[in-house]
């Protein structure tokens, strides 16, 4: 009888984090969403072409290498379906870790769940330099982020290696839960890298240092993806628990499921105000972009922070996410839909939040985690750019951007039957 | 005869039409138009960046009348279309050579 029970807890673990698998994979369709509706119409069949290959991608390159590097997996996942002695090996662990313990689950599973982790940081990059990048410069960028720039600052982290050998970011007392810094700063700071080569879009930033407005061309779809990625977000942060099949972990999910989602409402509601304060109108695109940067804010740590902390949080990140757009344009750096400073800029805010309601956490270890992931991925993401604009190029001609993308990568409009203006 | 063009705030239409009808006149073309005059435009927010707005939607009425209810037509629509505001748009009256009726051949004031 004890076994059986270790078996069905095995299930209802495995289960849960294949079904929180799921809704991450759906991120990327918020993400599809989000960014076609932010970038001019002449860019949305190439930027939809950049979120389906980028998804694609990262699941092969993850399963190639990325899992391999990042959790000591087999090359091409050699031995994940588990030999003939998988269910003793189970019941065994599941005996040792205790019914309360750390959970137990199908390996394949737990690859399930980081690779749509993966997609969702290469994800972030594609807004950033939309409506002016080579989409094959930017695939080839996407082969070489999730095959290996990723999973080894996963490694550094999630799985507790050392930094090339010098130093441990667990031991000095980082903590982050479900990826503030890990996914969302990560896909930012290569997002910034390949944004400082490429330069802003033609007509964004006048010779007198005025910046010019580029309007989305499709709110309702902007819209549509933010939702989206809000409901994926339970995925992300929930599955981030690990398990669901005991009280105190069951409990823990529907702390984290309520935290994130006080957190989003808290983070557009600020945005939302802050807009209306600074511009006079209730811009929507910074009331999403508030929504996300909330998110990103309490997925560090969703789980200790109170209902009233979490939105609290979520609110710093919103008011966050608004200055710092209007900073960035500032120093024109070009972001169409703002992922820089929602995923960065609030991905690092989530991380120092961390020590306000977990005590084993360390504000200096957060710092030293920042600190190690942003100058990884910045520079390597760099080096793979300029080597990618070096060789091919990475920017679309001059010509080829006023025309649009969509024909020109793709030979295809995304409204063939509209007229735009 | 005379030809009266106006034009008017889109959300203007409606009460012109009406008021137009009520002076006995029979028909009225509308075409919707875009343009700027002394406003310029006008300057909107996109994520805290300004953008203008060059050309503001308006709708252009062409009214043909006799002359003899010209400056009824016009009173009419400057009552129906004036907010008081900027924007509220202009009419221009110019003289009409000939009007046909197509389908019976009927022409001048018979044709209105």
């Amino acid at each position: 009888m004890e076994n059986q029970i270790f078996e069905l807890q095995y299930a209802i673990d495995t289960f849960y984090f294949l079904v929180c698998g799921a809704l991450v994979m759906w991120m990327a369709a918020g993400f599809a969403m989000l960014e076609a509706g932010l970038v001019r119409a002449k860019n949305t069949t190439e930027i939809l072409t950049k979120n389906v290959a980028l998804f694609a991608i990262s699941c092969i390159m993850y399963l190639v290498c990325g899992y391999a590097i990042m959790y000591d997996g087999g090359i091409f996942l050699a031995g994940i379906q588990g030999g003939d002695s998988l269910v003793a090996d189970a019941i065994a662990a599941s005996k040792e870790n205790g019914f309360g313990g750390d959970s137990v689950y199908a390996d394949a599973s737990d690859f399930f769940f980081q690779v749509v982790f993966v997609a969702t940081a290469m994800s972030i990059v594609s807004g950033a330099v939309a409506e002016r990048m080579k989409l094959w410069a930017f695939l080839m960028f996407a082969v070489v982020m999730t095959g290996f720039i990723y999973p080894m600052e996963g490694a550094w982290t999630w799985n507790g290696a050392d930094v090339f050998g010098m130093f441990n970011l667990g031991e000095l007392g980082f903590s982050d839960f479900a990826g503030s810094g890990i996914v969302h700063m990560a896909g930012a700071s290569a997002a910034l890298a390949g944004v400082l080569l490429l330069g802003a879009r033609k007509g964004k930033y006048g010779a007198n240092g005025q910046v010019n407005a580029i309007p989305g061309a499709n709110l309702p779809m902007a819209t549509l993806g933010t939702f989206i990625l809000w409901m994926g977000w339970f995925g992300f942060n929930g599955g981030s628990v690990l398990k669901l099949g005991d009280v105190a972990n069951a409990n823990s999910v529907a702390m984290v499921f309520l935290n994130t989602n006080a957190a989003a409402a808290g983070g557009a509601v600020a945005a939302m105000i802050v807009a209306r304060l600074l511009f006079g109108k209730t811009d929507l695109t910074m009331v999403l972009n508030g929504a996300l940067a909330g998110l990103v804010a309490i997925t560090a740590e969703p789980s200790t922070p109170t209902a009233l902390q979490a939105t609290l949080f979520g609110g710093i990140g919103g008011v966050l996410v608004v200055f710092s757009i209007l900073a960035l344009d500032k120093m024109k750096i070009d972001d169409p839909v703002g992922a820089i400073s929602v995923h960065g800029t609030c991905g690092l805010l989530g991380l120092l939040l961390v020590p306000i309601t977990n005590s084993d956490v360390s504000f200096s270890g957060q710092l030293i985690g920042a600190a190690t992931i942003f100058t990884w991925v910045f520079g390597a993401s760099f080096i793979v750019w300029y080597a990618i604009k070096a060789v091919m190029g990475i920017r679309v001609s001059e010509e080829d951007e006023y025309e649009g993308m969509d024909l020109v990568d793709c030979g295809m409009e995304a409204y063939p039957e509209f007229t735009i203006k | 005869m005379k030809l009266i063009t106006a034009i008017i705030k889109p959300f203007k239409l409606d009460d012109v039409r009406e008021a137009l009808s009520d002076i006995g006149v029979q028909g009225i073309t509308v075409t919707e138009v875009k343009g700027f005059g002394r406003q310029k435009g006008h300057t909107e927010l996109y994520r805290g960046a300004e953008y203008v707005v060059d050309f503001l939607p308006k709708v252009k009425i062409e009214v043909a009348v006799d002359d003899g209810i010209v400056d009824q037509v016009i009173e009419s629509v400057r009552n129906a279309a004036n907010t008081g505001k900027i924007g509220d748009g202009k009419m221009f009256v110019t003289p009409v050579e000939q009007v046909i009726r197509i389908r019976t051949g009927e022409s001048g004031v018979e044709a209105l």
